[in-house]
């Protein structure tokens, strides 16, 4: 008896929770300990003492910038000069300071020096903003142990390794603190994660018990310890480690490590000891940059570059051998042929003498020459643009969710475009397809159905079956909802809850035949959970915390009906009730004596309670799969009507849960709790085996209650959202954790599993696999499950293949985890790919995070396409990070996802108007641009190299030094801009109107090798046009009516106005879209050009050279200039026009007919 | 749409609170900005090309007239003016100093040539756009004279040799080295044709770009002559012939004004030419013309751009023929939703 009252008093959670926190045998482990990797040695509570000094450990402020101030600049520019074409213009630019310069050197540094200098400043300000974030994180406030039991403030980055710190109730810990004790008297604390893995449920983790006993301040002021653990590392869920307090050495595990960025929850303070910081912490030891993505466009892009440089080098090797030639001939034997160049008496850079050092000099020349084929703002107006574009993503109102207050956020602005070329999508099912809010919607007590609520899938099949009956039922039934919500003691709707019966409510359900088994039922779903209750003191309300959202579902669905659970103290478990017979609400209070937790092979959760009566109970919830076989004999009375009715949840998309109990007596607890202390506390290596095996035998013989049917609510919008992808022959694959049934449901209520789809189902369920899995043979089962796969996906492949061709059929392909495991293997995996694209549906259940990526690997290199991943928890993050674009869902899960991910969003839904709008006009900027970016410069490159042919390829320009240097910058810099930023195609109606206008970007027409060669050729043509055309007309006649003749610098000004004109036309003839915008910069580029000639000209002839008064005086006043340049501009462009006419006629791309579409409905009902 | 974004801009003026993430409305934010769309119907692109046929034809009949009406005499002279013993040997001929270079020539004029009659030399052959002939001046040297010294960028035409006493030479540089210098005198009857050498070359560079108070030194006083000399007591500003010169040529062909003849050339008139033959084209194998020329508003005798100009004109209305052809023979429902079906591949579309 004094043994059973001390064990009332003493019994602690750490007792409660069997599972989670027994102590595992460390003898391999802490051997290890002072070894290599094992060699951190924490002097606690002694700041300043000699040994903490050896050990001199980082400081625990954090540094996430990528430069400092000093770094900032060489680094910088490092990154910078990285970029093959940025360097090649910094090296052009360095030549162009010696002789071998075409141009002056200012001219040709004076671009490149505003382009690098302007992605600096915008470097430098990415960076401070990182560097306010740091300062704000290291200036957060801790409170230490300053000495003698004091504790003070102070900011996070003076903590240093050794220091004790007490942490309060909802902060985060600073740094990694070892548990040394906390307000439970067994040192027990809640820590919640979700900045680590996202997960929102609490962790419990509990100090040694030898430093519990630590929890007023006074006590540490003689506090010493010495703590010698493994290295710094990323591993989150192990720590290995040993204290030295007193003469003992005690092992410490990850059950006392307290990581760095996790919050302190129900628990009003803990005392810790820190053991790593700063960047040791193992958050931060975790964060690895998250890889580098870059788009398709600009893979490709990269390419067109590699090319433009072999065009560059060629030309600059022919103009080199040619120019050699003729520099050679010049003095032959003394003679000399141009002997206005005087050869005779040359530098190495003409001298025919050294013919070959000239050319080789001259190579050099030419590539500067030849470097507007690069364009060198090219990357610098892509990257203004898609930040640009970013902002306009993140400030589409048609993306801001109200309810949660969120706009998307383009987390990276590189892929923009890669949003308008996704072949598949895949993506996660809880959170991101579904609110991952679960709602308590029906149940089945002692074989009779409840509640009235219809889900959403039920909405769905009828919509879909058209079933007449049903949705008459559920037009009644809408209406019947709709009666309950206009009432007006309707109350607010409660999260979670969305059960309306009113059988039930109310506290009716006393009048039930079978109110014992409801009260049974109800106070089952109170008392069997892990879920704390909090009780807000204004209000009076309670709400939960809850490991999972199902479980809240439970607990506030018992709080509804009537059974408010809101206490709990380490063994007991306090709530109200409805007393059946007074009818008045009573507490009761029911003493916790053990909780066997729930765990996915057990797939249920029992605790074990003693009444007030003294009766001990076993209340036990788990899945139909494991529960109906535990039935005792007498307790199947509502078998059969349950499992009908569970089968019909299952049907309607739902969750379901069996609940039973079974009452105790006394002996047959005791003996039960010996045992299961025994195992408990034993070291041996199958002490979890073990466990599961004492508690499985208790959990056997179960009465049935009734079933919970849980719905896990489909975010708004999504099966419509899903259609649209669909019609915009978008696949999206869906990758889940939940059970087969469920999977399947949730895919048919968002649209992506239809009536009449053929489904394959590849999975492990099969009797011999689970005969073998009984048998135990792991070979056995690996070799024959690997088969059965096999052999299953071939079936498949065949069925699919033979329908192929001849109807429409379609077909779904559902596997599970298991058997993926098997299907990812190298010899099965393209055999699976295959079938899998052939498929119009995927869904993947039970699937691990590591297997959510390894699918998204497998279909972005099995097929080459590009892959988008959503989701929204931590287990999504390798998807996200694997696939070329991850959005991350900003939903209920923590924030894992989202930074991880490229983009994110509010909701799914989003997703559609990200690809099939902003994803599509990205795409299509970004492609016209690029190759518009390569027309203009050809097309001015290859004047300069027509020049050269008639200059004999001495490397002389045909332009005036800032005319050349200029024209990238200022007169064609504008307008592809406008067309990267603001070009639509289509408006976003018609975008979305026509979603296989989609289809643009996933077969990537607009920016394939034919366009962009076909812009190039364009370039080219128009080169040569201007130039023959230019040069033919002005020369060698007189130029106007006093009889002068144009010399080089009125030849290089038309020629230049004509390459103005028309590369500035040509983007007014490619664009379909005219905003005030593009006529400022289309038409001011070009009026600009003529203000600069004027302004140059102006200028004394020291600046402008061969400039001075060009214009003014030479060219303006007479007809021959404006008529020959009228003349080239328009000629130029008639080959490049008539062909897009022809094109758009005959050969119309998407979104070419859904411009003439727009065009005739407009035309047809003018507005 | 309209009525929905204004709605929105509603709500948005609403939400007052600071927290409000939701985005601001604005039509450039949303980007619904107002935009001129048009897309190439038939009867805008076949407009478009009769309209360009319609403007070009005149236009080029225009100059292709005006180019007609001048009257341009070309007298190519490089071997026509080397004495037979010479033929094979051109360059002991050019590079001979004792040996006699006038050439005279008669040619007739076959229309009536107005005043004024511009009188042209052409070169062909001959690289005044080579890099190295382009740079070796010094602009600020023709301009100052405290510049005079300033010779950088002229070498080997910079300074004077060692036993000159190594002095700035004024104008520096290869250009001004190799200055033209062949001279025409030009008769009719036994009257000359008075060649007015005086604005021939542009205001600018006279005002600006040559000091009236820099004159030439040291100039033509190396071993190797180059070209023309010039008189030390006319300042640079009023050296036409140097500045017109050094205003570069485009292209290896090119003409470069010699003067101005105020009187008129009657029909078959007979001219003399005589020709001062110095200048050395025979070694780098050039071409020397005498261009007699009168001018329009279009400048002198070039056909190809009136040509081009019919030329693309008439394509551009045959364009406009063959679409509107094309347009009414096969009138395609352009706008036909069905072009987007599923199967249809748009790859191979382009």
């Amino acid at each position: 008896m004094r043994r059973g009252k001390r064990r009332m008093i003493k019994l602690k959670f750490s007792k409660i929770y069997s599972f989670a926190c027994g102590k595992t045998s460390f003898q391999r482990d802490h051997s290890r300990i002072g070894g290599h990797g094992h060699s951190r040695v924490v002097v606690c509570n002694e700041p300043g003492s000699f040994e903490g000094e050896i050990f001199s450990y980082a400081d625990n402020s954090v540094r996430s910038t990528k430069y400092t101030v000093a770094t900032f600049l060489p680094k910088s520019l490092f990154e910078q000069f990285r970029r093959v074409a940025n360097f090649y213009f910094l090296v052009a630019g360095i030549l162009a300071f010696t002789k071998l310069t075409p141009y002056t050197a200012v001219s040709a540094i004076l671009p490149l020096s505003i382009i690098i200098g302007a992605t600096m400043v915008k470097e430098g300000i990415e960076d401070w903003r990182r560097k306010k974030q740091d300062i704000e994180v290291n200036n957060r406030r801790a409170i230490l142990h300053k000495g003698d039991g004091l504790f003070e403030y102070t900011e996070w980055k003076n903590l240093r390794v050794g220091n004790i710190v007490k942490i309060m109730k909802d902060e985060f810990f600073p740094a990694d603190l070892l548990l040394l004790s906390s307000s439970y008297e067994d040192a027990v604390c809640y820590v919640e994660t979700m900045n680590l893995d996202g997960e929102t449920n609490l962790k419990l983790k509990q100090g040694l018990e030898v430093t519990s006993s630590l929890h007023e301040d006074f006590k540490f002021h003689d506090f010493r310890a010495v703590i010698k653990c493994e290295d710094p590392n990323a591993n989150l869920y192990s720590f290995v480690g040993s204290m030295e307090f007193g003469e003992q050495k005690y092992p410490l595990s990850a059950h006392q490590l307290l990581l760095r960025d996790s919050k302190l929850r129900n628990t009003d303070y803990v005392f810790g000891a820190v053991i790593f910081t700063g960047h040791d912490t193992k958050v931060i030891q975790n964060s690895t940059d998250p890889p580098s993505k870059r788009s398709k466009i600009e893979k490709k892009m990269d390419k067109i570059i590699y090319l433009l440089f072999c065009v560059l080098f060629l030309i600059a090797f022919v103009g080199s051998v040619l120019f050699g030639i003729t520099t050679k001939r010049d003095l032959v034997n003394g003679i000399m042929k141009r002997w206005y160049l005087r050869p005779d008496s040359s530098t190495v850079f003409f001298d025919p003498e050294r013919a070959y050092a000239a050319a080789i000099f001259h190579s050099l020349t030419a590539l500067m020459l030849y470097n507007f084929f690069i364009p060198i703002s090219l990357y610098f107006s892509i990257e203004i643009v898609k930040v640009l574009q970013s902002i306009f993503i993140n400030r589409d109102i048609r993306m801001y969710y109200e309810e949660a207050n969120k706009r998307a956020l383009a987390r990276t602005s590189n892929l923009n475009e890669e949003l308008g070329q996704v072949d598949t999508i895949l993506s996660d099912k809880t959170g991101t397809l579904t609110c991952n809010s679960m709602e308590f919607i029906k149940c089945s007590v002692a074989g009779v159905a409840y509640g009235r609520g219809v889900t959403e899938v039920e909405q769905a099949l009828g919509r879909s079956n058209g079933s007449p009956i049903l949705n008459e039922s559920i037009n009644r039934l809408e209406l019947k909802s709709n009666e309950i919500r206009d009432s007006p003691d309707r109350k607010e709707p409660i999260e979670g809850f969305n059960f309306t019966d009113e059988r039930i409510m109310n506290g009716n359900w006393v009048h039930e035949p079978h109110a014992d088994v409801i009260q049974k039922f109800f106070r089952l779903l109170a008392v069997c959970h892990t879920a704390i209750p909090v009780v807000d003191e204004e209000t009076g309300n309670i709400s939960y915390e809850a490991e999972s959202p199902d479980e809240a579902a439970f607990v506030i669905a018992a709080r509804e009906v009537g059974f408010k659970f809101y206490k709990r103290t380490q063994t007991c478990l306090s709530m109200y009730e409805l007393d059946p017979i007074s009818g008045n609400e009573v507490e009761r209070t029911y003493k916790l004596l053990n909780v066997l937790e729930y765990n996915s092979s057990r797939k249920r959760m029992s605790v074990i309670v003693k009444d007030e009566r003294g009766r001990i109970f076993l209340l036990c919830k788990g899945a139909d799969s494991v529960m109906f076989e535990r039935l005792a004999e007498n307790g199947r009375k509502y078998e059969e009507k349950t499992l009908e009715h569970v089968r019909e949840y299952a049907d309607a998309g739902l969750r379901t849960l069996i609940l039973a109990y079974r009452e105790l007596d006394e002996e047959e607890y005791k003996e039960f709790d010996d045992k299961f202390s025994e195992v408990k506390n034993s070291v041996s290596a199958d002490r979890e085996t073990l466990m599961e095996e004492v508690s499985d035998k208790m959990e056997r013989n179960l009465i049935l209650l009734g079933a919970t049917a849980v719905e896990d609510k489909l975010q708004n919008g999504v099966p419509d959202c899903i259609d649209k992808l669909a019609q915009a022959k978008i696949k999206v694959w869906v990758l889940t954790g939940d059970k087969m049934e469920t999977a399947i449901n949730i895919g048919f209520s968002c649209r992506l599993l239809r009536q009449g789809m053929k489904q394959i189902i590849i999975h492990l369920e099969i009797p011999e696999i689970q005969a073998l899995e009984k048998a135990g043979d792991k070979r056995a089962i690996a070799k024959a499950s690997r088969e059965s796969v096999h052999h299953q996906i071939s079936e498949g492949g065949k069925l699919v293949s033979a329908s192929r061709g001849t109807c429409q059929q379609t077909f779904a392909l559902i596997i599970d985890g298991k058997s993926l495991t098997y299907a990812l293997e190298d010899d099965m995996k393209n055999m699976f790919l295959e079938l899998a694209s052939y498929c119009a549906s995927f869904i993947c259940c039970r699937s691990s995070p590591k297997q959510k990526a390894l699918v998204t690997r497998l279909v972005k290199s099995g097929t080459g396409k590009t892959t988008l991943a959503i989701g929204d928890g931590a287990n999504d993050v390798g998807m996200l990070q694997e696939a070329d674009v991850g959005i991350g869902i900003s939903g209920v899960e923590g924030m894992q996802a989202v930074m991880s991910s490229d983009i994110a969003i509010a909701q799914f839904r989003y997703l559609e108007r990200l690809l099939l709008v902003h994803g599509h006009w990205c795409y299509r900027r970004m492609s016209s641009m690029i190759c518009y970016f390569f027309y203009k410069n050809i097309t001015f490159g290859f004047t300069l190299f027509l020049y050269e042919v008639y200059a004999s390829f001495s490397g002389q320009p045909g332009y005036n030094d800032w005319f050349l240097s200029l024209y990238s910058v200022f007169f064609s810099s504008l307008p592809v801009i406008a067309l990267g930023v603001l070009d639509q195609d289509v408006s976003a109606r018609y975008c979305l109107k026509f979603p296989i206008l989609y289809q643009e970007g996933v077969q990537n027409v607009l920016f394939s090798w034919r366009l962009i060669l076909s812009w190039m050729l364009n370039g080219f043509i128009s080169a040569t046009m201007i130039f023959f055309f230019c040069t033919k007309a002005i020369e060698p006649q007189a130029f106007d009516k006093e009889g002068r003749t144009a010399g080089r610098d009125m030849m290089g000004v038309t020629m230049y106005t004509c390459v103005v004109w028309v590369v500035n036309l040509q983007m007014a003839l490619a664009i379909r879209y005219f905003t005030l915008i593009q006529h400022i910069f289309i038409w001011g580029s070009i009026g600009f050009w003529y203000l600069f000639l004027l302004a140059y000209g102006a200028m004394p002839p020291s600046m402008s050279t061969n400039v001075y008064k060009v214009f003014i005086e030479t060219l303006a006043p007479y007809p021959s200039f404006w008529v020959v340049t009228f003349f080239v501009v328009i000629s130029t462009l008639i080959p490049s026009f008539s062909c897009s006419v022809i094109q758009m006629w005959f050969f119309p791309m998407y979104h070419q007919t859904v411009q003439w579409i727009r065009y005739e409905r407009k035309k047809s009902n003018p507005e | 749409m309209s009525v929905e974004s204004s709605s929105t801009s509603v709500a948005v003026t609403d939400a007052q609170s600071k927290n409000v993430r939701k985005p601001k409305y604005s039509r450039f934010s949303q980007q619904e900005l107002d935009a001129w769309q048009p897309i190439l119907t038939p009867s805008w692109a076949i407009s478009i090309f009769t309209v360009i046929g319609l403007i070009f034809i005149p236009v080029g009949l225009a100059s292709l007239f005006a180019s007609e009406s001048v009257v341009e005499v070309p007298f190519r002279y490089d071997d026509e003016c080397l004495p037979p013993d010479y033929k094979n040997d051109a360059l002991a001929y050019i590079q001979n100093d004792s040996i006699n270079k006038t050439c005279t020539r008669k040619l007739t004029v076959k229309n009536n040539m107005q005043a004024p009659i511009y009188v042209y030399y052409q070169l062909g052959n001959f690289y005044q756009n080579h890099r190295r002939y382009v740079k070796s001046r010094n602009d600020k040297q023709l301009r100052n004279k405290a510049s005079e010294g300033d010779v950088s960028s002229c070498s080997p035409e910079d300074y004077t040799s060692n036993e000159m006493g190594h002095k700035p030479i004024v104008p520096c540089g290869i250009i001004a080295w190799s200055l033209f210098n062949d001279t025409y005198k030009l008769s009719s009857n036994n009257k000359d044709l008075v060649i007015n050498k005086k604005n021939i070359a542009w205001k600018s560079d006279q005002l600006a770009k040559f000091g009236s108070d820099v004159y030439p030194k040291n100039f033509q006083t190396g071993g190797l002559i180059g070209g023309a000399r010039l008189n030390e007591s006319i300042p640079l500003s009023e050296q036409e012939d140097l500045i017109v010169w050094m205003r570069t040529a485009a292209l290896p062909t090119f003409r470069k004004l010699y003067g101005k003849i105020e009187t008129d050339i009657e029909v078959n008139e007979e001219v003399t030419l005589v020709i001062e033959n110095n200048y050395n084209t025979y070694e780098f194998g050039g071409k020397k013309s005498l261009v007699l020329s009168t001018t329009t508003w279009v400048g002198g005798r070039n056909h190809f751009l009136g040509m081009a100009y019919i030329l693309i004109g008439g394509v551009s209305l045959l364009l406009a023929v063959g679409f509107l052809l094309l347009y009414v023979m096969q009138p395609r429902p352009l706008g036909d939703p069905s072009y987007l079906s599923w199967n249809k591949n748009p790859g191979s579309l382009r």
